[in-house]
This record gives C-alpha cells, structure tokens and sequence, in this order.
C-alpha cells in the first residue's frame, strides 16, 4: 500500500514538472529511450542498489525521470530499498521520462532471503560419525566451529547432536584438536561440570571458546568438554552416583561428536548452582589436584546456550525439518535458525505458542492430554521417538522391546496440549508405526517411531509418565523454542516457551 | 500443580500432617524406622502422611526438588517417587537397587548390541523393568521426574501409579 501511494505522488510530481519543463523547453525537443541499470543487481533482503537511467532525446531534451519499483522502496535519486523476503523475488524497477511518460526503462534485481547464511545453520539426520556402537536413529546434527578465544585457533566440528532439551555446547574431548582454554572456579582451581541425562553422565572441564553456528558468533562462552572416565580429574563418587554410566567419553558412546544444547533456559544449571541455593548440587566442581568437590559457579562461568550470547538473533531458535514419509528417510536436511521474529525466516507465523514454566520441578513443560489422562509434555529434538504410555499399542518383541509395534500400521492417533498462557488445549496428530519394519530399513530418519513408558503410566496422572514429543514430531513442522526471558516479536508471551 | 495434589492426598495431609525440621533419608527396600533414624543428610524438611494402606514421608529440599517415600504397614520402604532440577542420588535412595538397575540397564544396552546387526538406541525415558525392581525416569535438564519400586513388596490395593 505505501508504494502505491508513494507511485501516485510520483505520477502527481511529474505532471506538474512536465508542464513547468514544457513552457521553458521550447519546441523540437524529444525523449527517444531510457534503459536502466542497478548496481549491485542482486542483493539481500533489505539491502540497496543504486540505479541509474540513462535518458536519451533530440533536442534540448529533459533527462530527469521518475522512479517507481514493483518492490520495496525507491528514492527520488534511485536508491533501491530491497523488500524483506522470505524466498527470492526479482524486483523491477522502472525509470519513467520526465518529459515524456509514455518512454520509460526498467531493470530487475534479485532480492534473495537476507538471512540464508547468516542466521542459518544446516541440519542433517544421517549416520552421524563412525564408529558407533548403534545405528544412528532420529539424531539430528549440526556443525559449530569453536576456536581458542580471541583467536584465530580454530576448529571445525561437524555432526554435533542438536538437542532442545539441554543447554549448552559439550564436545567429546577426543575430538577436539584444539586447547580451550579451562575456566577456573572462585577458588582458583579449575571448574569441572557432572550433568546428569536421563540414563547417563557426562563428566569434564569447563572451558571458553567462541562460538560459530551458521553465520552467528558468540565470544568466550563456557561450555563443556566430555571426558573419558579414565581421565583426570577422576568422576566424583557424588557424580557417578548418577543412573547409567559415563556417556561422554567417546563419540562410538555417545553417537556424536559432541550435543549443542538449544534449550529453553540461558544456562544449563541456572540459580541453582549459585550461591543462591544452600549448598552446591552435584553439578559443579571446583578441582584443585587434591580432589573435586561441589562448589556454587555464577551464571556467567556456567555452561551457556550460545544463542543466548549472541550479538543478534538471540532470543531462540527454530528447527526447521522437511517432512519424512511413512517407512522413514535414509537422511534428511533441515535448517537449525537463530533467532525468532527477528529476520525474514524465522517469524512465528502462525505457530502456537505453548508457554511453560521458567522454574519449579516442572520448568520447561507444558501439559499434554492424552486417552483421558494428563502428562507433563516436552518437545525434545535429543529423544528420538514418540515416547508415551498407550497399553492398546503392541510393543516389539526380540531386540525391540522398547519400542512400539502397533498391528495396524501406522496407528493415526492425536493428543492435545496446553501451555499456561492457552485456555484450552490444541490438537496434535501423529502416527506409530512398527518399529521391526522401520528398523529393518537402512533408514535413520523416522517420523512414526514411538515408545512406551510403563503400563501402569495410562492412568492416575503420575508425573513420572511424561509425554515426550521427540524429534519424529519436529519432521515437517516449524519448531521454535524461546529462550528464558526473551522478547519474542510476534507475540506477547515471554520465553521460556515452545511453538509449533 | 494439578499433578502434586489429588484429592485423595489432600485429605490424607489433613489427617496427619507432621512438619519436621529433618534431614532423613530411608532407602528402597529399608525398614521405615529409617526414615526417622537416618541422620540429616539433606536440609529438608519431612512431611509424613499416614493413608492407612502405607505411610507417605516426603522430603522437600530448599531448591523445591521433592523426595516421597512409601511405606507399607508391614512396614518396609516399597516404593520411591522424585521430582526436580536433577535427578536424586541414586545410590543413597535405591540403595542395594541401584546396583540392579545399574545392572538392568547395562544388560539392556548388550542385548541390544549382542545381535547380529548393531541395533537402534532408545533416546528417552529410561523404564526398567525386573522382577526384582521396575525404575521409570523421564524429562530434560532442569525438570526430572521418576518412580521406582519393588512389585513384591506392593500393598494390597496400591497401584504403581500411586506411587508418584
């Protein structure tokens, strides 16, 4: 609407001069032709080109024009303004005779998404690195460059596992070519982290490196290097203690080369760890060669979601993944997007917001309704199934056992869920199918996979039976995960939420 | 907050509701008089709920995380829930089960690598299931909840999802 108005103002402004041209011209002057070039003629979403006409005529001819474009905005001295995009467009811009407006000339400019680059990070479900000690399933990786701080020592780490569930960067030690440099806790010793997963542990320095992803930097972020257990310093009885074993100290244990947490929270341990809390979880280390111990750690040493630090783009992100068919992918590539409603490709559109508790023992979870029951729901890009309690669903015999092998495949089911800004609940469709059959494929991308919980999770609400909406769900769907306190444009809710 | 209080559990905090000052810690499978004898190891504070079919202590730590402990009439440690920014420690609240689940676990993960072929890993919620003792965590950093209990020391009439 603004430029066509401004067009009319244009039309307007050149009649008057053709009549003020035409009194002092005289006769026997004429405009032949105008032709038109933009430089640069391809640009970015919101970029400029400058343009300029050439105006050719007999006589003492005008060679003043006017300028209009089919796109975005264009000054009186043909300053092109590029439009914002989302997909590429060629804008064309028109220069129209002064004297004459019946001749004019045009050139086109390609205006291409600003932020394909920038705020763009690739995504890709594949095998992931060798060896493994499993068939890589449902992983979604990305690449991060870190590099000593401050310098140009820098490294390269593709297939690092994308999780929306944690927070934080961690690479497996045998991985990295470079030396970061360890922080050190308020004592003076170094600061070492034990963080607790659901059926393992990781255990190692904390350490310092800027931070690349897609065309995004952070400086000096803390983050963590997995170690071996065999390592120094030993793992903390209080850190072993955790269910499961060490899971870090090997990319054949672990499945990546490392887990870049996009999470819902700034920090990976938050308040808790600070001398806020009465006494140090077994979280944080100080480790002088005597042995390590729990010790508080300020929110700026502790493990930080490098998007929170980043200088734009940093209120979240976005997991873009194409769709995957019934029967599952051999690989497929997505995109991992920094930021929320600050670009041209990643707006919130028309996605839902579910907010979700920033602190308690239920932070990050909305609710999920389900078969008349009610679970504690997350979206969780590091689980790599449905996994839900549905004793109506047969389970996998043989090897399988943990996962769901419904009859009739796929199983169409739905479920709903609430965020606490929401008065009622929204539909989610998805489907199961038999895992035996998906497994018997060279496939690693699966949309239908699922798995159950225990049968005594299909009633009574218990808050150990959750609802976790894996990376299946993300297949063929904007997800967006808000980062604790953010301002997201698009909406009035705060992070922490999800949207989808 | 809809999860942590049906009805029936309101009822029964008004029943008999004790507010402790104490650090107690009974493990799976222990005689109750543990819950009361174990020396503080947490700053939390005890609040024991008598339901008539077993008796609920549930400690609460400063952070908010939450331990409840079920005990039978017959007097044993049947059953264990958690809620919070981590997981618990392990080795204290199972205590000889967390070398079965430790066990169970790993025997889980050889299956699966035993075959043949190498085979798929399950990201997510970690469910053992024994004869001996069934263990359920689930969640994501900063919110973990879990159960674990030993079937045959159930009560009549309680339900694992009771356990919570």
């Amino acid at each position: 609407m603004i430029i066509r108005r401004l067009g009319l103002l244009l039309v307007v402004g050149s009649v008057i001069v053709m009549a003020a041209c035409g009194g002092s011209g005289g006769g026997g002057s004429s405009v032949t032709s105008v032709s038109v070039s933009c430089s640069p003629s391809t640009v970015s979403s919101g970029g400029t080109s400058q343009c300029t006409a050439i105006v050719n005529g007999t006589g003492n001819f005008n060679t003043a024009v006017n300028w209009s474009a089919s796109a975005g905005s264009i000054s009186s001295t043909g300053l092109l303004t590029a439009p914002q995009v989302t997909t590429s467009l060629l804008d064309t811009i028109t220069a129209t005779s002064v004297q004459n407006q019946n001749i004019s000339g045009t050139a086109t400019v390609t205006v291409n998404p600003t932020s394909a680059g920038n705020n763009v990070a690739p995504l890709v479900v594949d095998q992931g690195p060798e060896p493994q000690n499993f068939i890589s399933t449902n992983v979604a990786f990305t690449t991060v460059t870190v590099c000593v701080p401050g310098s140009s020592t820098c490294q390269t780490i593709d297939h690092v596992m994308v999780d929306t569930g944690s927070t934080g960067l961690r690479l497996i030690s045998g991985v990295l070519q470079i030396s970061l440099p360890g922080e050190n806790g308020s004592s003076g010793n170094p600061l070492d982290e034990c963080l607790a997963f659901l059926d393992g542990y990781v255990w190692g320095p904390v350490v310092t490196a800027d931070i690349t992803m897609g065309g995004e930097s952070a400086s000096a972020v803390p983050m963590q290097v997995m170690i071996p257990s065999t390592s120094s310093p030993p793992v903390p009885s209080s850190c072993s203690s955790n269910m499961g074993m060490n899971e870090g100290g090997d990319v054949k244990t672990f499945g990546a080369n490392g887990l870049i947490g996009v999470g819902l929270f700034q920090q990976d341990c938050g308040p808790a760890c600070t001398s806020q809390n009465s006494s140090p979880p077994n979280v944080y280390y100080d480790c002088p060669s005597s042995g390590c111990t729990e010790t508080f750690v300020d929110l700026s040493q502790q493990v930080t979601n490098p998007v929170f630090l980043f200088p734009t783009d940093n209120n979240g992100v976005l997991i873009q993944l194409p769709s995957v068919p019934n029967g599952g992918s051999p690989t497929v590539q997505g995109s991992l997007i920094f930021g929320i409603g600050t670009e041209s490709n990643n707006g919130l559109g028309s996605a839902q917001v579910y907010a979700v508790p920033d602190s308690g023992n239920n932070a990050g979870n909305f609710t999920t309704f389900y078969n008349n029951n009610t679970y504690l729901g997350f979206v969780d890009s590091g689980s790599n199934g449905f996994f839900f309690q549905d004793s109506s669903i047969q389970i996998c015999g043989g090897m399988n056992t943990s996962w769901y092998c419904p009859t009739t495949s796929p199983d169409n089911l739905s479920a709903s869920n609430q965020g606490t800004n929401m008065n009622s609940p929204v539909t989610a469709n998805f489907s199961i199918e038999n895992a035996d059959n998906l497994f018997a494929t060279n496939n690693t991308a699966f949309s239908t996979l699922g798995g159950p919980f225990l049968p005594g999770c299909g009633t009574g609400n218990n808050p150990a039976c959750a609802f976790d909406w894996g990376l299946p769900f993300l297949y063929g769907r904007n997800v967006f995960t808000a980062i604790e306190n953010a301002n997201v444009p698009g909406t009035n809710v705060p992070g922490p939420f999800v949207a989808f | 907050m809809k999860f942590l209080s049906s009805d029936r559990c309101a009822l029964a905090v008004a029943a008999l509701t004790l507010l402790l000052p104490l650090c107690s810690w009974a493990t799976l499978g222990d005689n109750a008089s543990s819950v009361l004898n174990d020396q503080a190891r947490m700053k939390g504070t005890l609040r024991s709920v008598d339901n008539r079919t077993y008796v609920l202590h549930e400690i609460t730590m400063p952070s908010g995380a939450k331990v409840r402990e079920y005990v039978s009439p017959g007097g044993a440690v049947f059953g264990v829930a958690w809620e919070g920014q981590f997981p618990p420690d392990f080795k204290q609240l199972l205590g000889p089960y967390y070398e079965q689940v430790q066990q169970a676990m790993a025997q889980q993960e050889n299956a699966q690598q035993s075959g043949d072929q190498p085979t798929r890993r399950r990201r997510g919620p970690v469910v053992i299931e024994t004869k001996g003792i069934v263990f359920l965590q689930s969640g994501h950093m900063r919110s973990f909840h879990g159960q674990a209990y030993i079937p045959q020391l159930l009560p009549q009439g309680i339900q694992a999802s009771d356990i919570r």
